[in-house]
C-alpha cells in the first residue's frame, strides 16, 4: 500500500471514538424560540436591520456585517422579533443576540427551496462572492472566518490550489464526515464554484484515512475534467489545521505569520462548501448547520441539522437526553472546542459539534514537575518548544516569547495532552499569545 | 444536576504519569537486574535493596523535615535513581557505603536543587562518583562473577575487571593482543552475556540491551541518544586501533566492556539531564562517546562513562539553547509538489 501523506512534525493521535459515524444527518424540529447570536464571525459583529416586533421570514436578512470583516445573519425562520438582548453565547460571556419566537418554517421569496442538484449556469466570479458575503457565510470549520473576504486575493498574490478540508482530525466529531457521505454532490458543485471564484484549475481535498466511504464516494465525482482530487491521509492530529493540511497535500510550509495565499493557496471546509453551493445555487442564506452530539455516556450520540439559535438542550434531548453523570459540556471537539457554563447555549455558525464528557474525565489529574521528558517538544506541529513558552508566559517575558514564536503556536493542545506530569501548558501559553500580542500591537 | 466543569482545551489527556514512566523504566531494568543475581548472588539483591530503601527514605526525609512540601516518593523516581547507582556498584560494597552513596544521590544531587526534573547532573552517577573517590579500594574489588548453579568456590574471590586488567597490562609494556588472550580475560562471548568482573548492572550486555529496547518500543528513551554515544565510541576506539592495534584495544572490546552500554542505555538516557530535541541528544551522545574513549585511552582510571556522561549533562542547558526543534515555515523556500 501507498504510505499515507501527513505533515512532517510532531502530531499526536488520541482515541477516535467517532460514536456517531453511522448516523446519518436528522432534522431537528425547530424550537419555539430562536437565539441569535450577532457576534458569530471571526472580525466585528453586524448590525441589527430589525427591531423588536417586526415580523421576520425565513432567509430575511436581520443583520448585517457591515466592517470590512464581518458577515450577515439571516432569519433562521419565520416568526416576530421578540427582543434583542444580551445572552450567554458559546464565549462564555453575555453578548447581544437576537431573539426570534417562530411561528412558520417558509421560505421568503426569491429562494429556491427545493432539494433539486442545479449542476449549470455557475455565475461569474464576482456575482459568485457578491452571493458568498450576501448569504454570510464564514469557516464552517471552527474559525469562523467570513469566506468572502477570504476570497478576495490581494493583487500581487496569486492562488494556484483550493485545498477542501474534509479531515476532521478532532476525535468524537462526524459532522464533516456525514457531510461528505450524504451532500457529496452539493459538495463538489461548492468546490467547483469556489474554484471559480478564485480562478484555480485544481482543487485537493485532503480526508484522514479513517473516512474510506466518504473518500470513496467523493472520488466517484472527481476527474480529470473538473480538476479536483481527493487525497487520503494518514490518520493524525492536528491534521485539519491550516497549515498542517497544507503540509500534508502540498508539501509547502506557511511562512510564519502569513496566511496560505503565500504559498498560493486557500482553504476552506467541506461544509463551507456546501453553504456556498446552497448559496450560490439556491439562493440560501446560511441559517443552518450539521451539528454533531456526542458523549461516551449519550445514549444516542447523532448528527444534527440544526437551525442557527437553537439552544444545545434541544440538541442534548434529541440525543437522549443528559447522562446523569456529565461532568463537562464542550462546544466543539476535545481538543480544541470550549467548556461552557450551561446547556442554554444556541448553536451559532461555527459550532461543530457539541460533547458530553463524563464526570470521571472531567477533571484533569494534579500537576506534576516537569521532568523535562521533551514529549511537548516532540509533538508540537509547529516545531516549537512548549514547556519553555509555558515558563516564559508565567513570567511574563513578552520580548523572550516573541523571538520564541509564541505567536507561531495555534494552540491545538497537543503538548498538555500529551504532557505526562499533566501540566496546564496550554493554559500558559494562551496567557503568553494575549500578553505578547498586546505587547506587539502597543509596539507599533 | 452535577457542578460543570469549566477548563481550557484540551478536554482529554493520554493518561500517561510520572509514574508509569518511571515504573516502564523499572520493568525495562528487569533483565539487568536477573543478570547480576545470576552472576552475583545474593549480594547483588543486598546491595539493589540497600541502594532502593536508602534513596526512598532520603527522599522522604528531605521532603518531610527539610522541604515541608508534598511527599512525592510514589512517583517511582527515587526507586529508578536507587537500582541505577546499585547497577553501578560492585556486588561486594558494604552496605553502610551504599547507604551513604544513595544520601549523596539523593540529598546532594537531586533534592538540593529541588527535586526530581530540577537536578543539572544525574543523581545515580553523582552518587557513583561520590563513592569511587571516597571508597577508591572497595568501590574496585569486583567478585569474579559465578553462575547461580555453578560449583561454589570459596567466598570473597575479587579480580580485576576487564578493562581494568588491559589497562593495567599495556601500561606495564604488555602487547594488546597478550592482554585480551590473557587467561582472565573474558572471552567474546562471556561479555556478550555478563560473565565477567564488574558493576552489577553493567556486565551482561544483552541484558542491557533488552531493556533499551523495551524503553524505545515505550517511547521513554529516543534510540538515537545510545546508538549515537555507542557509535561514536566504536568509531574513535576504532580510529585508534587502526592506528596501533599493539597498544589500543579493539572497538567491540571497548563496547562491551565496562559501562559503556550501561551508561549509554540507562544513565545517559535520565529525561532530566539529556537534551530535549533529536539533534542535541546526538550532539550530547557524540560528546559522551568522545570523552569516555578518551578516558579511557589516556585516563588515569580505566572506565569514563561516569565522567563523560557528568561532563555532558553540564552542557545539556547550551545544547537546548543551541539545537533548537526545526521551527515550522522553515521550509518554505524548498521547491514543493504541484
Amino acid at each position: 500500500m501507498m504510505k499515507l501523506a501527513t505533515f512532517r512534525i510532531g502530531g499526536v493521535h488520541p482515541p477516535e471514538n467517532k460514536l456517531s459515524a453511522n448516523e446519518p444527518i436528522i432534522r431537528l424540529p425547530l424550537p419555539k424560540q430562536l437565539v441569535i447570536p450577532l457576534s458569530q464571525n471571526l472580525g466585528a459583529a453586524p448590525k441589527p436591520v430589525v427591531k423588536k416586533g417586526d415580523e421576520v421570514k425565513k432567509g430575511q436578512l436581520i443583520a448585517r456585517g457591515e466592517a470590512f470583516i464581518s458577515a450577515n445573519l439571516h432569519a433562521p425562520a419565520s416568526g416576530k422579533i421578540a427582543k434583542i438582548d444580551d445572552a450567554v453565547d458559546s464565549s462564555g460571556y453575555r453578548r447581544m443576540a437576537i431573539f426570534l419566537d417562530v411561528t412558520d418554517d417558509e421560505w421568503m421569496e426569491g429562494i429556491d427551496s427545493t432539494d433539486e442538484l442545479i449542476h449549470q449556469n455557475l455565475p461569474s466570479s464576482e456575482v459568485i462572492r457578491e452571493r458568498i458575503k450576501e448569504a454570510g457565510i464564514v469557516g464552517m470549520g471552527g474559525a469562523a472566518f467570513p469566506t468572502h473576504v477570504k476570497m478576495m486575493i490581494p493583487e500581487e498574490k496569486k492562488a494556484e490550489v483550493l485545498l477542501i478540508n474534509g479531515v476532521e482530525c478532532e476525535p468524537y466529531l462526524t459532522s464533516d464526515h456525514r457531510l461528505m457521505l450524504e451532500k457529496t454532490q452539493e459538495i463538489i458543485l461548492g468546490i467547483r464554484i469556489l474554484m471559480k471564484a478564485i480562478d484555480v484549475k485544481r482543487a485537493l481535498i485532503g480526508v484522514e484515512n479513517n473516512k474510506p466511504d466518504a473518500i470513496n464516494r467523493l472520488q466517484q465525482f472527481c476527474n480529470a475534467d473538473n480538476g479536483i482530487e481527493v487525497h487520503a491521509l494518514k490518520v493524525k492530529y492536528p491534521q485539519g489545521g491550516e497549515k498542517q493540511l497544507i503540509k500534508a497535500l502540498l508539501g509547502r510550509e506557511v511562512p510564519s505569520g502569513k496566511l496560505p495565499i503565500e504559498v498560493g493557496c486557500v482553504v476552506s471546509n467541506v461544509g463551507t462548501a456546501f453553504a456556498v453551493y446552497e448559496a450560490v445555487q439556491k439562493n440560501r442564506p446560511l441559517i443552518e448547520r450539521v451539528v454533531t452530539v456526542t458523549g461516551k455516556k449519550l445514549t444516542k450520540p447523532s448528527n444534527f441539522l440544526v437551525r442557527i439559535g437553537t439552544p444545545m438542550s434541544a440538541l442534548i434531548e434529541a440525543a437522549g437526553g443528559m447522562p446523569v453523570d456529565t461532568g463537562k459540556i464542550v462546544n466543539g471537539g476535545p481538543m480544541m472546542g470550549k467548556a461552557l457554563p450551561t446547556t442554554d447555549i444556541p448553536i451559532t455558525k461555527g459550532s461543530s459539534g457539541v460533547l458530553l464528557v463524563d464526570q470521571s474525565e472531567s477533571r484533569r489529574s494534579t500537576p506534576n514537575t516537569c521532568i523535562r521528558c521533551a514529549r511537548c517538544v516532540t509533538v508540537c506541529p509547529m516545531g516549537l518548544e512548549p514547556y519553555l513558552l509555558a515558563r516564559i508566559s508565567k513570567l511574563s517575558l513578552v520580548e523572550r516569547a516573541e523571538k520564541e514564536r509564541i505567536m507561531d503556536c495555534i494552540e491545538c493542545g497537543s503538548c498538555q495532552y500529551t504532557c505526562p506530569s499533566a501540566l496546564p501548558l496550554l493554559d500558559y501559553i494562551r496567557l503568553g499569545k494575549q500578553r505578547t500580542a498586546s505587547y506587539l500591537r502597543n509596539r507599533k | 444536576m452535577n457542578k460543570l466543569v469549566i477548563s481550557g482545551s484540551p478536554h482529554i489527556h493520554d493518561h500517561d504519569s510520572v509514574s508509569k514512566i518511571m515504573y516502564t523504566v523499572v520493568l525495562a531494568m528487569i533483565p539487568a537486574m536477573l543478570a547480576s543475581f545470576w552472576f552475583f548472588g545474593f549480594d547483588s539483591l543486598r546491595v539493589m535493596l540497600v541502594a532502593v530503601i536508602s534513596a526512598l527514605l532520603m527522599e522522604w526525609a528531605t521532603q518531610k523535615f527539610l522541604l515541608k512540601g508534598p511527599l512525592t516518593i510514589n512517583d517511582g523516581s527515587a526507586v529508578v535513581s536507587g537500582i541505577l547507582l546499585a547497577f553501578n556498584l560492585p556486588a561486594g560494597i558494604p552496605s553502610w557505603m551504599v547507604v551513604a552513596g544513595a544520601f549523596v544521590m539523593i540529598g546532594v544531587a537531586k533534592m538540593t536543587f529541588g527535586g526530581l526534573g530540577k537536578n543539572p547532573f544525574n543523581p545515580a552517577l553523582v552518587g557513583r562518583v561520590f563513592m569511587l573517590i571516597s571508597f577508591p579500594v572497595e568501590m574496585t574489588k569486583w567478585p569474579v562473577p559465578r553462575p547461580l548453579f555453578a560449583t561454589r568456590l570459596a567466598d570473597a574471590i575479587t579480580g580485576p575487571t576487564a578493562l581494568g586488567l588491559f589497562k593495567e597490562g599495556v601500561d606495564a609494556g604488555q602487547s594488546a593482543q597478550t592482554m585480551l588472550h590473557a587467561s582472565q580475560m573474558p572471552t567474546e562471548i562471556a561479555r556478550f552475556f555478563g560473565e565477567m568482573g564488574g558493576s552489577l548492572g553493567e556486565v551482561s550486555a544483552i541484558a542491557i540491551l533488552l531493556g533499551g529496547a523495551y524503553m524505545v518500543y515505550k517511547k521513554v528513551i529516543d534510540w538515537q541518544l545510545p546508538l549515537s554515544i555507542l557509535l561514536t565510541a566504536f568509531l574513535f576506539s576504532g580510529l585508534f586501533y587502526l592506528i596501533n592495534p599493539a597498544v589500543y584495544a579493539p572497538p567491540m572490546f571497548h563496547l562491551l566492556t565496562g559501562g559503556l552500554i550501561l551508561g549509554a542505555v540507562f544513565m545517559a538516557t535520565d529525561m532530566v539531564t539529556s537534551p530535549m530535541t533529536i539533534k542535541g541528544k546526538v550532539v550530547f551522545g557524540v560528546g559522551i562517546g568522545l570523552l569516555t574513549v578518551t578516558i579511557r585511552l589516556w585516563g588515569s582510571y580505566p572506565e569514563g562513562i561516569s565522567f563523560a556522561i557528568l561532563i555532558m549533562n553540564a552542557f545539556t542547558p547550551l545544547i537546548n539553547k543551541a539545537f533548537k526543534p526545526k521551527r515550522f515555515g522553515s521550509d518554505v523556500l524548498k521547491t514543493a509538489k504541484i
